[in-house]
Parts: C-alpha cells; structure tokens; sequence
C-alpha cells in the first residue's frame, strides 16, 4: 500500500465520518461548521487528483463564502433542527440506499482509479485538450482553456446560474422585500479584530486580482477571484458593521454590478458574431486570430465572471445581514 | 445572421435577462421580455421551416468542431418544442401585462420578468443542444429561475411549494449529473452524436445501465412522471398566474423531450427498450398516472390544483406513448405534447382570469359563474372538453393518435386506463360546470372588470385548440417529422 492510496483513504473516511455526523446534528451551528469541514477534505481529494483549480473553487466557496453565508442564514432562524418522527426518514434511507447501491453497481465496470487506458484518456478530446491547446489557445493551464474557450458556453452557463441565484436573494430576501431592518451590528469594540482585518483587506483585494488576471497561468480565474473579492467585503462587512460597508459599497452600484458582468459576456458573443464568427469564436477579435485573439477573449470572459460572481456573492451576504432575525 | 439562427434563438432571452434588471421600471421590463419572447418565436418559426426544407441544422459554438466544443443541433425532434415553448412566452408575455399588475409589486416585477426570461433562456437551450452537459446545466438555469418564481405566488403558501419543488429538483438534476458523468466515465465524450457511437462500442454494461438509470429517474423527476410527481400541484396551484400558464405549457413537456431525445438518439432504442425494462416501466408509470392522477383531481377543492393533477395525468399519456417506442406512439406523443401544451396553457390562463375578477380560485367561489361571466365560462368549458377528448377538439386528435399507437402495438391495460381517465377527466370537469352553472353564487357583488389583455390571451388559446382539434394538419406533421426523425437517428 502506497502513502497516496493510505492519504487518500483516510480522507475519504473522514469525510464519510462528517457527513454521518453533519446528518445525525440537530445543533445546526455545529453541522455549518461541519460542512466547512467536509469541503476542506473535499478540497483535498481535489488536489490529490491534481484538480488544483476544482480544489480553488471547492476551497474557496465551501469553506469561505457558503459558511458565511449558512452562518448568516442561521443568525436569522432558528439553529436548532426540529424533530422529524421517525417514519419519514424511511422513505429518504430507501432513496439513499438504493442510490448507493447503484453507485456501487456501476462502479464495478469504471476504469480503474488514476488508469492511463481508460475510455476519457484514449478519447481524442483529451489529446486536443491537453496538447494541441497549447498552439491553437496558447494558454498553459489547460482547464482555463477548456472553460473559457472550448466549453465557454458552459462557463456562461454557470454565470446565468449564479446571477439568477443572485436575483432569486434579491426577490426574496433583498431589499426590495420591505422586511423589517436589523439594527446595525458590529465588532469595532474589539481593537485586534479592526486592526487586523484592516491590514488584511488589501491584500486580498490584490489577491483576487491575482488570482484573476493570473488564471492563464495557474489555479484559478474568475469564479475564484469573485469569491475572493466578495470574501474580503463580508469580512469588513462583520467587523465595521453593515452600514459602513454599504457606504462603501452601495446598494444600487451592487445591483448595476450583478448584470453588468454577465452583460459584458454575452456582449462579447455578440461582438463574435458580428464580425462574422460564430457565438464566442475569440479568433475574429483580432484581424490575426490564433493565441493573442484567444488571450484577449479569455481574459474579458474571466472579468465578466469576476464582476458578477463577486456582486452576487457580496449582495447574499448584505441581503442575509441586513434582515432582522424571525424566529 | 441567419447561419447564427440557432444560438440567437437562446441568446436572445438569456441576454435580454440582465436588461430586465438594468432598467428596473415594470413596463419596460415587460416590453424587454415580450421582445424575448417574439424574437425567439421568430428564430423558432424561420428555424422550422429551414429543417423543414433543408435538414437538420449543426452550429459549433465558438467555432469549435464536435465534439471538442458544443454542438447545438437543430432537427425534426426539437422544432415542435422550440415552437411551443416561444409560442407560450408569448402567450404568457401578452397575458402578463394584465395579470402580473394584480399579484407582484412595482419594485418586484423587473426581477420577475427577468426570471421568466431566464426560464425561456434555460429551456430554449435545453431544447437545442447537442451536447449532455450543456443540457445539464440549461436545467439548472431553467430549474433555478423557475423555484424562483413559483416563491412569488400570491400566498404564503407559495414559500413552502417552492422549497418542497426545489429540494426535489434539485435531487432531480443531480441524478441527471451523475448519469452523465458516468456515460461521460465509459466513453471520454459529452457530444450527444459522439456519445451515441461510443455507447454502442462500449463494453462497460454495468455502468452504462446505471448511467441510463440515474439520467431517466432524473429527468422524470424534472416532468413529474408519476409517481415522482409530488412537487407539481403545490408548484402550479401556487405560482403567480403568468408563471402557471407558462410553466404548464412548457417545463414538463421540455424534459419530456429531452427524454425522447436521450432514448433515442444517444442510448438508442435496443438498450432502453430491448436490454432495460424501460419501456416496459413506462407503460406502467403512464397508466398509473393517468388513472391515480385523474382521480385525485376530482378531489380538489382549488381549481389551480385540480388543473395542476390533471396535468399529471396527461403527462402519463404522452409518457405512455414514447414508452411504446414505435414510430406510431412517439408521433401520438408529440402530437398530445403540442395539443395539451395549449389547452393546459389556456384552462390556467382562465383561471388566473377568474383569480383576478372574483379574488379565488376555489371551487365553491366558482358558484354561480356560468352567469356571472358567461364569456369565461364558455372559455373553461371549450377547454375542458378538449382535456376530456371530446371531438372535434385538439384533445381529441392527441388522443386518438395514442389509442390508435396502443391498439396497434397491442397494449390493452394502457388503453383501458386512458379510457378509464378520461371518463375521471369528464367528472372533474363536469364538476366545474356543475358548480359553475347550477349552484347559486355566495355573494351577489359584482365581479371587477378583466384586463383586455388576459382575456386576449384566454381565447386565443382557446381558438387554438379548436384550430388544432378541426385541422389538426400542422400539429400532425410536426409530430410525425419528429418521430421520424427521433426513429431514424436524423441528426
């Protein structure tokens, strides 16, 4: 037995041991702090099968940004779990087993874990993707390629998803729901708080900026530096208090921001279009084509996502900390 | 432009969506999306005729050939839905005009409208892709935009039939992500066409059944197939009327195609029908649907609800007919997706009419209506007569078709439980208009005045499916060029 296949056991026991115990909690801060973990591990397996940007985004948004968020989530419900009788878990247990089971079923015919022979490997998708991308895209991290260029329709896909998950906060829970105001909370009285997060916002605001503009290169891009970016406005959000963070950000520049990003990309198809390609065909962006007119797409595509992902992200948080707690 | 037909055909709502939030004023964003919902009817009408005459359509986005970028395909099997989808955005944009003023607030309506853009977007695109993870992830974009809007209803009741769609859904589209991850682990392929060739190569049985497994039950959820149908009546009988009428015309009939086209152009019909019982189940789960779901409806006490059961039970009839698995029952399928997509579209139409003019939808509110608003009325009850089957309407022509498919392939118990349904279907809609025309009304107050434009909408639906049930010319060619295409692997 190999160290690789000892770490990767012991993480996959942890994370079955968490689900068990996120599933047995009726405490629901405890199960939020759970969920958080069961991403890192998640995150792990992640970079264990040289995933490194899926293990980024699993970092960043399951640990980060949804743990805030289901935290915000429980400060205005209750944080315990009701009681559910008995007989209605049968129905989930069945679902559950008979799922597994199938699992099990088709995993007895999958390649084996890390096989250099399997179907996906002898597929000639994957020799383009991997090789000839470097002359046709000329981006070395291979995944940003795939997502921005090969499959952008996808990518803008997953920005329509994210956007209408924003909107969907907004109707609901926003501002627009007259629901009544939480007085203004804050941590200001705790001086190692302030000074600290004072210092760190800038660096990761630069950080969300490297980790979009740096995407061509290495793990990351725009959904990643979205979450970032939003992540450093929740965290000034906590400490100063809601009402001098909407003074920074406010409101209405948060909601122009939100389909302004997605506006952005899909104007970008439009722009392909026009000047006689198909929809998100980068090559016609410039009179030359190949990898600069790529560069130039990708890169637009990676700030549209950064804008709206980030707006979405900050104005969940604002509308979930702005409501006052109904229990 | 017109070689960018196919995607423009999607683009066109998905990108008016952000527009809806930008300008923030109800009218122009309803303006915004009645253009959505035109433009995208224009590309449907245009795209019709051009497979009509050429063939089917391929467009590689962003110039990346098969199956290294996507794939939208636009044949015979997809331009019967994308007609009926465009053609109930419109429907359902006309009607909001009047309707959406009584139900959603000023500050709210934009982002309403954006989300029935969204909706028309994700559908649209789920309808035209060739390729299965970009269908996945139109689902989601579909999925999401639509719990959305059911949240919107008018009463508290709508938060909890919205959670309760969104939890199962969810499960749904999972199930659906993971079958496709696993076709996806047995060939190296998301191309739909690419995907079809390797699977037959393939030697892995036990994934590529389990993979088939997960993507059916999935999308069943998605098109409420009896008996995974327990979001569907909270989700209709709750939602802002707009969002019904088009929800009804549209969300279900949408998965059910994806199913047709997963069957048949990418598991092929001798794995689904031949080595899996998949037929077989079908039968099952479509005449269970058409009778259980029947009989259930004439229980209701809500007239949004009752609509909502029988919707379920009509989705048993086309389920059936697909499940048959012969040119016969999937044209008879497709032609009572189209006939039924604009009866349903038009009886929830009227209801939301009498929700605005009476203030409720319950039965006993219904007391009395028959001379209280005649026009109305008329209107339910030419509908529900093409619900039962009666002829010479729409309902009528969908149904014969299938009976026909049944008799032909010998399905006796099928054809026995559509017979025994439709007789429930007479009874729940002789309810309606035993209520409506025999009993006294509670109150003798006056019922407000109805939008011009609702009652537009109500009787051009209506006038539709009287048209399709006389000449039923146009549905029947669509749905015959559809299963023909569906038969032969076209596209």
């Amino acid at each position: 037995m190999t160290t690789f296949t000892v770490i990767n056991f012991t993480l996959l026991t942890i994370l079955t041991v968490t689900a068990l115990v996120i599933a047995r909690l009726r405490a629901l801060y405890e199960a939020a702090m759970l969920t958080a973990l069961s991403s890192l591990v998640t995150a792990s397996l992640f970079v264990l099968m040289d995933a490194v940007d899926v293990a980024f985004t699993e970092a960043a948004v399951g640990v980060g940004i949804s743990t805030v968020l289901l935290l915000g989530v429980l400060a205005l419900t209750r944080s315990r779990e009701a009681v559910t009788p008995r007989h209605r878990h049968l129905p989930a247990i069945a679902v559950t087993a008979l799922t597994g089971g199938l699992l099990v079923y088709a995993a007895q015919d999958l390649p084996a874990f890390g096989s250099a022979d399997s179907p996906v490997q002898r597929h000639p998708v994957t020799e383009v993707y991997l090789h000839q991308s470097q002359k046709e895209i000329g981006v070395p991290n291979t995944v940003t390629a795939v997502l921005a260029s090969y499959r952008a329709l996808d990518t803008l896909g997953e920005l329509v998803v994210v956007f209408a998950a924003g909107t969907a906060v907004l109707l609901l829970l926003g501002p627009l729901t007259h629901g009544k105001r939480r007085q203004n909370l804050d941590l200001m009285e705790y001086k190692v708080l302030r000074v600290v997060s004072s210092l760190l916002m800038p660096f990761v605001l630069v950080f969300a900026l490297y980790v979009l503009f740096h995407g061509d290169f290495g793990p990351g891009g725009g959904f990643q530096a979205g979450v970032i970016f939003a992540t450093g406005f929740v965290l000034h959000g906590l400490v100063f208090g809601l009402d001098k963070s909407q003074r920074v950000l406010p409101p209405a520049a948060l909601g122009s921001l939100v389909p302004l990003g997605l506006g952005l990309f899909v104007g970008l198809g439009v722009v392909t279009m026009l000047l006689g390609g198909s929809f998100l065909d980068y090559g016609t962006l410039l009179p030359t084509g190949g990898p600069a007119a790529q560069h130039l797409g990708i890169l637009t595509v990676e700030v549209a996502i950064g804008i709206t992902v980030a707006a979405v992200m900050t104005s969940i948080f604002f509308a979930f900390a702005g409501r006052r707690p109904t229990r | 432009m017109i070689a960018n037909l196919p995607v423009l055909q999607v683009l066109i709502p998905l990108g008016c969506a952000p527009l809806c939030v930008l300008l923030r004023r109800r009218s122009l964003a309803w303006l915004v999306f009645l253009m959505a919902a035109l433009g995208s009817l224009a590309c449907a009408a245009v795209l019709a005729r051009q497979v009509a005459a050429h063939g089917p359509l391929h467009y590689a986005v962003g110039g990346w050939a098969p199956p290294y970028g996507i794939e939208f395909v636009v044949a015979g099997y997809n331009t019967p839905v994308l007609l009926v989808v465009s053609g109930a955005a419109v429907a359902a944009a006309v009607y909001s005009l009047g309707s959406v003023r009584t139900e959603i607030d000023d500050r709210r309506a934009p982002l309403l409208y954006t989300f029935l853009c969204l909706t028309l977007g994700g559908l649209l695109g789920l309808t035209v892709t060739g390729d299965v993870f970009n269908a996945f992830v139109f689902l989601e974009i579909s999925s999401l935009s639509t719990y959305a809007m059911v949240a919107l209803g008018p009463r508290r009741r709508a938060l909890p039939a919205a959670f309760r769609y969104l939890v199962i859904g969810t499960v749904g589209a999972t199930f659906v992500l993971i079958g496709i991850g696993l076709a996806y682990a047995v060939t190296g392929t998301l191309n739909m066409a690419d995907l079809a060739a390797r699977l037959a190569a393939a030697d892995s049985d036990r994934a590529l059944y389990a993979a088939a497994v997960f993507v059916f039950v999935g999308l069943a959820v998605k098109a409420a197939v009896f008996p995974l149908h327990a979001w569907l009546p909270g989700a209709y009988g709750e939602a802002p009327s707009t969002v019904s009428t088009f929800l009804a015309a549209t969300s279900t009939k949408v998965a059910l195609y994806v199913l047709c086209r997963l069957t048949f152009t990418v598991f092929g019909a001798g794995l689904v029908f031949g080595t899996m019982p998949v037929g077989r189940i079908g039968l099952l789960a479509g005449g269970l649907a058409a009778v259980a779901a029947s009989a259930v409806a004439c229980f209701q006490t809500d007239l949004k609800y009752l609509l909502a059961w029988s919707s379920i039970a009509q989705i048993g009839y086309i389920l059936a007919g697909i499940s048959l698995g012969t040119a016969a029952g999937v044209s008879a399928a497709y032609l009572h997706l189209i006939n039924h997509a604009v009866i349903k579209a038009s009886l929830f139409a009227a209801a939301g009419l009498v929700l605005v003019r009476l203030g409720s939808v319950q039965l006993s509110a219904l007391a009395g209506l028959g001379r209280r608003m005649p026009w109305t009325f008329a209107a339910i009850v030419i509908a529900g007569l093409g619900l039962v089957g009666v002829p010479p309407t729409a309902g009528f022509a969908g149904k014969w078709a299938l009976a026909s498919a049944l008799i032909e392939a010998g399905q006796w118990p099928v054809l026995v439980a559509m017979l025994v349904s439709s007789l429930l279907a007479l009874g729940y809609i002789g309810r309606i208009v035993e209520t409506a025309w025999f009993r006294e009304p509670a109150s003798v107050a006056e019922p407000s005045g109805a939008p011009a434009s609702m009652t537009a909408v109500v009787w051009v639906l209506v006038a539709v499916s009287v048209v399709f049930g006389l000449d039923a010319a146009l549905p029947a060619s669509l749905a015959e060029s559809a299963a023909e295409a569906l038969l032969n692997g076209g596209g």
